[in-house]
């Protein structure tokens, strides 16, 4: 128990000290979600008008953008793990007396820690966006933002111990983390898309995480437009019932669980 | 060469393996190796690429399962009480494994972290380490900036951090210059008078091989001697007497019909060992039939010892035999196996 907590910490270190080292990884992980956010919000703006009664397109897609960031940062605790084995570091790690466990949640939790700091500086730029904030906002978005990316990077973790070259970890990100996210309501919402793809979207547990996000800015919209119909044009509904952001948390959180388990079992025997 | 006087006692061994075997797919990298490693020991393993020394010593330090045989280390088992032996040793990997992106400190303090010591210990010991690899004075700088030689310093700095009682070296000087490898023995040397260490190292280099206590030679995954580089080569039994002649396959005829000399035949040369050849010589230049170009004579090197118990040379790489191992170990299938 001891070296597993040990190794919690002492790999969660370690990773964010190699976040704060390497500026360019900051300044990507940062220009990205502010691109999108920029990009689409002043391409679409005037295309795209309100959604639901006081909610437009940014004020839609925002959420959806924090999401896609903390996925992103998430999952690439794997790719993490990928590159300390190209490095030889993973040796390092693996002969010293930190169990298999400790290494896998330590991962977990720098990414954590590295995803819930970008989505506080994404937070911060609210206000540039239009978007309005409160305390409530912050203080819900914290510990949710820490259990999406502790789930995802469950599975990051997972593929990671598997994958022996960075290159098919990048692969493996654009053929499946891509179109998951992008399917998971980041852009539209899935209540109003064809049939298929509402299917694919509501199949996607990464959905269930955007609107666990999306709750917390828009909570007020969301429970009129839920007085409004019982099929909101926002929200997640699923056999006529929206969940509710326990329920999207609970989901994303076990099935993430189960995702690290995977992980640290695949550690375990892999590595 | 007697074996069972040269194994050390039981109270102080800190390093035994019985039957050690290690199989990836159909080749089998290791054998079945018995030794044991004496405390404050510099035992080596010397062999050429692919004979099997990493993988005896990815076992020995619970990054590799055996298949077979059973060794403890530090007195604990590398099978069953992997945390204890991963305590008890510090490890010079053949391949880098400092993360480049941190300075030196950060590299010192994250193992220092991982092995739990207490911070005045851990200070302490940084500075003490950097001092004698001469490397305080960069300890700030990324570790990308560093040369090679500075780089493998710093690993044997990390690797001794945390008072490890055996320290292992697999191809500690791999591909340094001369004079930093001399540097690197130097340090080496060094440490183990200071401390109560142990070393086990493996090496294709003969020289490097000249500075063990005791060496084994493996050869194919098997150990062919073992003992120590005085004894290994006065075994062979005298100089080596190497003979650039114009035909080779008549001169080591001659020498048999004539000196009853089994010489060996290489492309323009024969080769044999004699005592005093530099007494025999210049009698046997005066009357030789076959044409002799140049001649020379030298004391026998652990290389002809190797050559004389192999009937290969050590510098023969075959590098296909490795690579077909990392081959194997890249295989994600084939990971299940490693632990």
């Amino acid at each position: 128990m001891r070296q597993t907590l040990r190794g919690i910490w002492v790999i969660a270190y370690r990773e964010l000290l190699r976040f704060a080292r390497e500026r360019s990884r900051l300044a990507s992980s940062l220009g990205m979600p502010i691109i999108f956010m920029v990009v689409f919000s002043e391409g679409l703006k005037r295309q795209i008008g309100a959604l639901a009664v006081g909610v437009d397109f940014v004020k839609f897609m925002y959420p959806g953008i924090i999401a896609m960031s903390v996925f992103i940062n998430a999952i690439f605790s794997g790719l993490s793990v990928v590159w300390d084995r190209e490095i030889g570091f993973l040796k390092e790690v693996l002969v010293s007396p930190l169990n298999r466990s400790g290494v896998v949640l330590g991962k977990a939790l720098g990414a954590s820690v590295i995803a819930l700091f970008q989505a506080l500086v994404m937070l911060a730029l609210a206000p540039l966006f239009g978007v309005p904030l409160s305390l409530r906002i912050v203080l819900e978005l914290i510990p949710i933002v820490l259990v999406l990316a502790f789930s995802l990077a469950g599975f990051g973790l997972l593929i990671g111990s598997r994958m022996r070259s960075q290159q098919s970890f990048q692969v493996l990100v654009q053929m499946v983390v891509f179109p998951l996210t992008f399917l998971a309501g980041v852009f539209f919402p899935v209540n109003n898309v064809p049939r298929w793809m509402e299917i694919v979207s509501k199949l996607n547990p990464l959905t269930y995480g955007v609107d666990a996000i999306r709750r917390i800015f828009l909570a007020d919209e969301i429970s009129a437009a839920m007085r409004a119909s019982s099929h909101p044009i926002i929200g997640v509904t699923v056999f006529g019932h929206t969940t509710t952001t326990i329920e999207d948390v609970a989901l994303v959180g076990l099935l993430g669980t189960a995702l690290l388990a995977g992980a640290i079992f695949s550690f375990n025997r892999h590595t | 060469m007697n074996r069972e006087q040269k194994t050390p006692s039981a109270s102080e061994t800190v390093i035994s393996t019985a039957g050690l075997a290690r199989n990836f797919g159909h080749t089998q990298a290791v054998k079945g190796v018995s030794f044991s490693v004496a405390e404050g020991e510099v035992f080596g393993f010397l062999g050429p690429n692919g004979a099997g020394k990493t993988t005896t010593i990815s076992m020995l330090c619970t990054l590799l399962t055996p298949s077979a045989g059973e060794a403890t280390v530090a007195g604990y088992d590398i099978s069953s009480k992997r945390t204890e032996v991963r305590r008890s040793i510090g490890l010079v990997f053949q391949d880098p494994t400092l993360d480049e992106y941190l300075t030196a400190i950060q590299n010192l303090r994250f193992h220092a972290y991982a092995y739990g010591m207490p911070k005045r210990v851990r200070d302490e010991r940084i500075y003490e380490l950097l001092t004698l690899m001469e490397l305080w004075d960069r300890r700030n700088s990324s570790v990308r900036e560093y040369s090679g030689g500075m780089k493998r310093r710093l690993e044997i700095a990390r690797g001794l951090l945390h008072h490890p009682h055996i320290l292992f070296l697999d191809e500690p000087t791999l591909g340094l210059d001369p004079q930093t490898r001399h540097r690197i023995w130097k340090y080496v040397l060094d440490l183990r008078r200071r401390e109560a260490l142990t070393i086990f190292l493996t090496t294709h280099y003969m020289n490097e091989a000249e500075n063990c206590d005791r060496i084994a030679i493996i050869d194919e995954g098997e150990i062919v001697a073992l003992d120590r580089p005085e004894v290994l080569k006065d075994s062979l039994g005298g100089d080596v007497v190497t003979l650039r002649v114009e035909d080779a396959e008549a001169a080591a005829a001659e020498l048999f019909a004539r000196y009853e000399l089994s010489a060996s035949i290489e492309t323009d040369s024969v080769r044999f060992k004699l005592p005093r050849a530099e007494e025999f010589l210049p009698g046997l230049i005066r009357s030789f039939s076959s044409k002799i170009l140049a001649a020379t004579v030298r004391r026998p090197t652990l290389d002809d010892v190797f050559l004389s118990l192999t009937g290969h040379s050590i510098r023969d790489d075959r590098p296909a035999a490795n690579q077909q191992l990392r081959r194997y170990l890249n295989t994600p299938g084939m990971k299940q196996q490693l632990s």
